[in-house]
């Protein structure tokens, strides 16, 4: 019997909770209707937190991953949910991403005593839970055709946020997500049944074990990770992420932007550290950071170039996805050539949970700016410091999060991948992650000198700022510096003794200055046409040619090859490595 | 050639029109019949894997065929929820292109 059936661990049972309880309210809020939608959805989100507490206290008492096997049914018959330290720690973070952005939310989306009901804070809240169960259920699933319909949740979920308002505009850019979306869905689909072809089983443990070099087995990494990569808008996959990201409500952006993509990205970290580790091999690891340092540098350049905050956001987005796959090169073994689960992986995790903070707060920010303003034309800040100030220090610290300055998350994340980066000789990736810092704080410098410069005349706020709004805007930025470490044990030592030296301090005020420098010469400015000196032009030329090249990029045709290009790639040098 | 083979072949090209017709065709609709084919085309190809896979004594891996009854379900949904975006679409705006339109500056919409 003990081949069939296998017993969970202690705690175990805390593990279905985290997926069953946002769907179990999402179904209560969808019976009981518009009036009590909120009140549940506040219910939910409070046990839902739990939960996750749940679960860090359970696995830091029995110090092993909690496991769940549904129905005692062992493997390959069976499924498992599987809580290790990534997942427990994007669970925990998530759960608070979650709270603060339905704080924000209850301002946006509430339906006052007596005021009639309205569709979309209805479809808001429901949503948010389903993102939120899905969400869980990436993170926990330990089977790839689980982790495949929890991805399509997510996506399901994800698209209707797009277009809450329903115009034409928001509508097309929810189409336009759908639609690629489901072309990454049927490449992950692919891979998961030639995984069943070669080993037998969808179980990733399983599959570590008898997965071995072959073409079927290349082919189904290459696709699936494709499909990933697409679901999640890695460059050059990301089309459709600006219209849908910026499109949305504020409180719909913070989810679609902070917390949607992480599910992708976890299941490519979970194929590639935990499936298949021994497989891909450098040169498919040097090409998936290298796509990253692509969106690194077309998503910051372009995110210098919008008029509107709300795109310079969802581009700021696209050049943080390509942060979180440097880390691929970085943890391979240099004697093996496998993924090993390490320091590399910790910055990675890292760097997810302090974006998935940063810029749900980011976004909030740009909402509460828009709602003071009236607008969000970056080039007629002036003023916004005064109007919305909460909205332009929470977008700051947010945005110094990302940079990678002391003493963020992120920090920490940049600290871990350069000392790997060293340790391997890989010095190209300490060359992007020095240079990266500086292409963020450029957008970020850019902003806050708009915000804070002096205005022709007074700025009053259109409408006054909702104190709730104001305060989980600030809290979640704020949270970026401090959450990481708490979802993460033990760092190696002196990591954060050493992060005020005067080297570190020079270090930033050089991350600070070359973004200075970048967002004089590329920033967009109210008339592009004026008269300009020499070093403005070239500037001007370089950002548009970036521009082009984006948009040539988010072509459907261009970025349908690109998908296959990189599918055929990755197969091409996991088999040439070999 | 066996018949289990044919449907092995039968399953590759199915995946390769669809491939081409998801990217040839600009029509939000004719890419998503496009993607059934793609999806036709993978579940063809768990049915292959299936029947390859059978002990002795039993026609065939039962595992895939329970997944493939829910991979169908999925599809379905996602093609029923995309045509229900794409009349929404219809209606607003007349027309059903995916092209992307640079938002005017004029564009209050945020």
């Amino acid at each position: 019997m003990s081949a069939v059936l296998a017993a969970s661990t202690p705690g175990g049972l805390l593990l279905p909770a985290a997926v069953l309880v946002p769907f179990v309210g999402m179904m209560l809020a969808l019976v009981l209707g518009a009036r009590n939608v909120q009140r549940v959805a506040a219910l939910t989100i409070v046990a839902g937190l739990g939960v996750a507490i749940a679960i860090v206290a359970t696995a830091a008492q029995i110090a092993a991953p909690l496991e769940y096997v549904l129905g005692a049914w062992a493997p390959p018959l069976g499924i498992v949910l599987r809580a290790d330290g990534p997942a427990i720690a994007m669970l925990l973070a998530i759960a608070v991403v979650v709270v603060g952005v339905g704080l924000y939310a209850s301002g946006d989306f509430a339906t006052p005593k007596g005021a009639p009901e309205e569709r979309a804070p209805t479809v808001y809240w429901l949503l948010l839970l389903a993102v939120w169960g899905s969400l869980n259920l990436c993170f926990l699933s330990g089977d790839l055709f689980t982790l495949y319909v929890a991805l399509e949740l997510v996506t399901f979920a994800g698209v209707p946020l797009v277009c809450l308002d329903g115009k034409g505009e928001t509508l097309r850019a929810a189409l336009r997500y759908l639609v690629f979306a489901l072309a990454g869905s049927i490449f992950y689909l692919l891979g998961a049944v030639l995984f069943y072809g070669e080993t037998g089983t969808l179980d990733i443990t399983m599959i570590a074990e008898r997965a071995h070099a072959s073409p079927a087995t290349f082919a189904a990494i290459g696709a699936m990770t494709a499909g990933l990569l697409a679901k999640t808008a890695l460059f050059p996959l990301h089309l459709w992420l600006p219209p849908a990201h910026a499109g949305a409500p504020p409180a719909a952006s913070a989810v679609l932007s902070a917390l949607v993509v992480k599910g992708s990205f976890f299941i490519v970290v979970r194929l590639w550290f935990d499936a298949v580790p021994a497989l891909p091999g450098p040169a498919a690891a040097q090409l998936l950071a290298a796509l990253g340092a692509g969106a690194i540098v077309v998503g910051n350049v372009l995110a210098l170039r919008q008029e509107r905050l709300k795109l310079l956001v969802a581009y700021s987005t696209v050049a943080q996805i390509g942060y979180l796959f440097l880390m691929f090169p970085l943890a391979l073994d240099p004697a093996t050539g496998a993924l090993l689960r390490g320091d590399a992986l910790t910055a990675g995790i890292l760097q997810a949970i302090s974006h998935a903070t940063a810029k749900a707060a980011m976004f909030m920010a740009a909402g509460m700016i828009y709602a003071a303003l009236g607008h969000d034309r970056i080039a007629d800040f002036a003023g916004a410091a005064r109007a919305a100030p909460a909205a332009v220090l929470a977008f700051a610290l947010g945005g110094v999060a990302l940079m990678g300055i002391v003493p963020s998350g992120a920090y920490v994340a940049k600290k871990l991948l350069l000392d790997a980066a060293d340790a391997s000789g890989q010095w190209w990736w300490t060359a992007l992650l020095q240079g990266g810092g500086a292409l963020t704080a450029a957008y970020v410098v850019l902003v806050l000198f708009r915000a804070l410069a002096r205005p022709q005349e007074p700025v009053a706020p259109k409408k006054p700022a909702d104190r709730t709004q104001a305060v989980a805007t600030l809290a979640l930025a704020a949270l970026s510096f401090v959450l990481a470490f708490a979802t993460l044990g033990p760092l190696p030592d002196g990591l954060l003794s050493s992060a005020f030296s005067s080297k570190e301090l020079l270090a930033t005020a050089a991350i600070l200055g070359a973004g200075a420098l970048l967002a004089a010469g590329l920033g967009r400015r109210r008339d592009e046409t004026a008269p300009a000196g020499f070093a403005r032009r070239t500037a001007l030329g370089i950002g548009r040619a970036f521009e082009c090249a984006d948009t040539m990029l988010r072509r459907w045709p261009v970025a349908g090859i690109s998908l296959l290009a990189i599918t055929s790639l990755f197969v091409a040098l996991m088999a040439a490595v070999r | 050639m066996t018949g289990t083979t044919l449907v092995g072949l039968l399953a590759a090209a199915l995946v390769a029109v669809g491939l081409y017709g998801f990217l040839v065709n600009p029509q939000p609709l004719r890419k998503l019949i496009a993607f059934n084919l793609v999806g036709n085309g993978v579940f063809l190809l768990f049915g292959f894997i299936a029947e390859r896979g059978g002990l002795p004594g039993i026609g065939g891996d039962p595992v895939p065929q329970a997944l493939l009854i829910t991979g169908i379900v999925v599809a379905f949904a996602a093609t029923a929820l995309a045509v229900t975006l794409l009349l929404r679409l219809h209606e607003s705006t007349g027309s059903t292109s995916l092209a992307d339109e640079a938002p005017s500056p004029k564009d209050p919409a945020a």
